[in-house]
C-alpha cells in the first residue's frame, strides 16, 4: 500500500484537483462526471445492500442478544445455542500466526528481489512468487492435508513439544491438524501478496538514500537497516495488513487443515474452527432460521474484523509516515 | 459488417424463442447425495421425451426445502424429512421418496476386520472409548489383533443429511448420545475433527492413522474404503450393502406421508444406519402442463427409473414402499384435477 504513503509525504505539496466543474464545462465532461459518480455510487450502494441483508437474516440470532452472541463459547445448531466466540478467536489467532510468519520471510524476500539478489536469478524468483499467488486454494488445502499435517505430526509438534512444551503454546496432544497447520498455510498463501506489495515499496527509495548511506561508508546491510527500511516502513506495515485481510478472509484451505471444531484452547496444536469456514460449512444445510440467522450474524463479525483492521491500517500508516521516516527521507 | 451482426443476432434471438417455445422446462434444487442418480434419471426422461427438459441444481436439502417452500422451484429435493415446523410453513408439500441411502463406518487402523455394536460406536463417538485396544471393543473382535494406538475421531464439518442420519442413529441407540448431543445436519461434537464432504472426512481418516469416521455407502464403495460391520436391532452383525439398506427401509411401519426415520429398523439382514431421499413437490400441481410431466416422470422415478439404482450405489425403494408411493402419485392433482398417468391409462 505505498500510494497513501506518498500521498501522505506529498499531498501538501500538490495543489488540490478541482472538486466541482465549472458553470461553462462541456456537455460530454458533465456526462462523464456524472458516469464516475455511478460508479463510485455503486461500490457503496454495494457494501450498504450487504450489510442491509445480513443484518436482516441474523435478526433472529440478534433478538437474543448481541453482545451475547459474541461473547458466548457454545455452538450447538440442535438446541439452537449459538456463539461466535470460538470462530473469532480461530481466525484470529491462525491470521496472526499467518502474518508472523509470513512477515519476515516476505521483507527478506523484498530485500533479496530489489537489493540484494543477482540481477539474472531476480526474475525466475519473482515469477516462482507468482506461481504461488497462482495456485488455487483448494490445492493449498490438499498440500496441507496430505503433506503439511502428517510433517507437523510426525516431525514439527513432538520437537516443539521436546524443546518449547513449558509454553501454553505447545502443549496438548500432536495431531497435526489444528491452528498450526491452518497458520502456516495461510502464512505461505499470503506470502505472494506481502512480499510482491513489499518489493513494489523498496522499489519506491530513492537512489539517493542508500547512495548516501553507502558513502558514508555503511555496509549494503547498515544502508538496507538505517536508510532504505526506515523509509519504506508504511507501506511494508500496508502490505501486512493487506495479506493479513487475505488471511482473514481465507475459506477452503483453512477449513481442510483447521479441524473444524468450535473451541477455543491456548495451544497452537489444539482443533479450531474459523469464521469465513463455518459459514461456508454449515450454510447450505441449515434447518431453522435461527442457525441461518447466526451463520449471517458470523458475517458481520467478520466484516466488522475486516473494517476495524482497514481502519487501524489506515491510521497507523499515517502515524508511521509522520514518525522518523520523515526524518530519514528529508 | 454491422448488418451481418444484426442477423446474426436476429437468428440466434428467433433460435433461442423456438427452443423455448416447444421443450419444456422442469426446475428443482436439494440434495446432493442423489445427483449422480438424479442427473442420469434426468437425461435418460429426456431421451424418451424430448420435450421435457430437466434443471437440477445440488445445493443442499436445506436449500431444496427452503426454494419449494418458496415455489422458486417446481420440485424439492431432500435427504431428511421436512420437520413440522417446516412443513407448517408450505402445506400441500408431499414427500416421494426415491431410493435409499446408508451410512457406514470407516477407519484407519491395521484390522482386516472390524465389528462395531451400537455402545462401542456411541462410546467412540461420545468419547469415552479412546484406545482401539478398549476391552469393550475386544469383546466383539475376538481374534482381531487391535493396536495400542488412541482413536481419533472425524465427522462431517458441513451441515449434511448423513450426519443427520447417523445423529439420528445414535440418538435412537444411546440414551446418553441424545441428551448430550442429539440430532441434526450439524451437531455439536463431543470430539473429533471435522472435514468437510464425504472426500474432507475420508482425507482425515486416510491421512490419520487410528481415525474413525463415516461416510456414505456409495462414497465408501467406490472409493473401496474398508468398513465395519455393525451390530443392528435383531443383534446380527451386517455388512453394509445395498440389499441390507433396502431391507432397512421394510422392517419400518410406513407412515402415509413417508417422514420416518428408518435408523435401527428391525429385521434380521437390514443395515441399522440407512435413510431415504425424497423429492418433495406440491400435491395439487398449478401449472397444467408442468404437473402432468412432473407426475409422469415420477412414475417412471419409481418404476423404469429403480434399474439404474444399483448400478450407482443407491439402493432401489423395497416393492412394498414402491406400491405406497405408486398411491400417491395417483392422488396427485393437477389444478384441483386428478393428474393423467401414461402409464396407468
Amino acid at each position: 500500500m505505498p500510494p497513501p504513503a506518498d500521498i501522505a509525504a506529498n499531498g501538501a505539496a500538490l495543489a488540490e484537483p478541482p472538486q466541482r466543474l465549472p458553470a461553462g464545462a462541456h456537455t460530454g465532461d458533465r456526462l462523464w462526471n456524472a458516469l464516475l459518480g455511478v460508479f463510485g455510487g455503486a461500490v457503496l450502494l454495494v457494501v450498504g445492500v450487504i450489510v442491509l441483508e445480513l443484518v436482516k437474516v441474523s435478526r433472529p440470532v440478534m433478538a437474543v442478544g448481541a453482545t451475547r452472541f459474541l461473547l458466548e463459547r457454545d455452538w450447538n445448531p440442535v438446541v439452537d445455542s449459538f456463539g461466535a466466540l470460538p470462530f473469532i478467536y480461530g481466525t484470529l489467532v491462525t491470521s496472526t500466526l499467518a502474518i508472523v510468519v509470513a512477515l519476515p520471510v516476505s521483507v527478506g524476500l523484498a530485500l533479496f528481489l530489489s537489493e540484494m539478489g543477482p540481477p539474472r536469478l531476480r526474475p525466475v524468483v519473482s515469477f516462482a512468487i507468482e506461481i504461488l499467488a497462482a495456485i488455487p486454494s483448494v490445492v493449498y488445502g490438499l498440500w496441507g492435508l496430505f503433506v503439511l499435517v502428517p510433517w507437523l505430526r510426525s516431525t514439527v509438534e513432538p520437537f516443539l513439544q521436546s524443546t518449547l512444551g513449558f509454553l501454553p503454546l505447545f502443549q496438548g496432544p500432536t495431531i497435526g491438524l489444528g491452528f498450526l497447520a491452518a497458520g502456516l498455510i495461510l502464512a505461505v498463501m499470503i506470502l505472494p501478496t506481502v512480499s510482491s506489495v513489499t518489493n513494489e515499496v523498496l522499489k519506491t527509495v530513492p537512489a539517493s538514500l542508500r547512495e548516501g548511506a553507502l558513502a558514508l561508508g555503511a555496509t549494503r546491510w547498515e544502508a538496507i537497516r538505517i536508510a532504505v527500511l526506515p523509509y519504506a516502513r508504511p507501506g511494508i506495515l500496508g502490505a501486512a495488513i493487506l495479506g493479513l485481510g487475505r488471511a482473514l478472509g481465507e475459506t477452503m484451505a483453512v477449513t481442510m487443515v483447521i479441524g473444524n471444531s468450535p473451541e477455543i484452547h491456548a495451544s497452537l496444536f489444539a482443533a479450531g474452527y474459523s469464521l469465513p469456514a463455518v459459514i461456508a460449512n454449515e450454510f447450505a444445510e441449515t434447518v431453522t432460521d435461527v442457525h441461518t440467522g447466526a451463520l449471517a450474524g458470523l458475517a458481520l463479525v467478520l466484516f466488522g474484523i475486516s473494517l476495524v483492521l482497514n481502519s487501524l491500517a489506515r491510521i497507523l500508516v499515517q502515524l508511521v509516515s509522520r514518525g522518523p521516516m520523515r526524518g530519514a527521507a528529508q | 459488417m454491422k448488418k451481418i451482426l444484426i442477423a446474426f443476432a436476429a437468428l440466434a434471438f428467433a433460435g433461442a424463442t423456438a427452443r423455448a417455445a416447444d421443450t419444456l422446462l422442469v426446475t428443482g434444487a436439494g440434495a446432493t447425495f442423489p445427483f449422480p442418480l438424479y442427473s442420469k434419471w434426468f437425461s435418460d426422461y429426456n431421451k424418451k421425451h424430448p420435450d421435457l427438459q430437466f434443471n437440477y441444481q445440488s445445493i443442499g436439502s436445506g436449500g431444496g426445502i427452503k426454494q419449494i417452500t418458496g415455489k422458486t422451484v417446481d420440485f424439492g429435493a431432500s435427504d431428511a424429512p421436512m420437520t413440522d415446523e417446516q412443513m407448517a410453513k408450505a402445506s400441500g408439500i408431499i414427500h416421494i421418496p426415491t431410493v435409499l441411502g446408508a451410512v457406514v463406518v470407516t477407519y484407519n487402523a491395521p484390522m482386516q476386520s472390524l465389528k462395531l455394536t451400537p455402545e462401542t460406536l456411541s462410546g467412540i463417538f461420545l468419547g469415552k472409548i479412546t484406545k482401539w485396544n478398549d476391552p469393550a471393543l475386544a469383546k466383539d473382535n475376538a481374534g482381531v489383533k487391535l493396536p495400542d494406538t488412541a482413536i481419533t475421531v472425524a465427522h462431517r464439518s458441513d451441515g449434511s443429511g448423513t450426519t443427520n442420519i447417523f445423529t439420528d442413529y445414535l440418538s435412537k441407540v444411546s440414551p446418553e448420545w441424545k441428551e448430550k448431543v442429539g440430532k441434526g445436519t450439524a451437531v455439536k461434537w463431543p470430539v473429533g475433527l471435522g472435514g468437510k464432504g464425504n472426500e474432507g472426512v475420508t482425507g482425515l481418516v486416510k491421512s490419520t492413522p487410528g481415525a474413525i469416521g463415516y461416510v456414505e455407502l456409495a462414497y465408501a464403495k467406490q472409493n473401496k474404503l474398508p468398513t465395519s460391520t455393525l451390530k443392528n436391532q435383531e443383534g446380527v452383525f451386517v455388512q453394509p450393502s445395498l440389499e441390507a439398506t433396502s431391507e432397512a427401509a421394510a422392517g419400518v411401519e410406513m407412515p402415509a406421508d413417508f417422514r420416518v426415520s428408518i435408523t435401527n429398523a428391525s429385521g434380521k439382514t437390514a443395515y441399522p444406519i440407512a435413510g431415504f431421499t425424497y423429492l418433495l413437490v406440491y400435491k395439487d400441481q398449478g401449472d397444467k402442463a408442468k404437473g402432468e410431466a412432473l407426475v409422469n416422470f415420477l412414475w417412471w422415478a419409481i418404476h423404469e427409473g429403480q434399474t439404474s439404482a444399483a448400478p450407482l450405489d443407491y439402493a432401489p425403494l423395497p416393492k412394498p414402499v414402491a406400491a405406497m408411493v405408486e398411491k400417491t402419485l395417483q392422488s396427485m392433482t393437477v389444478q384441483g384435477k386428478p393428474a393423467q398417468l401414461a402409464a396407468t391409462r
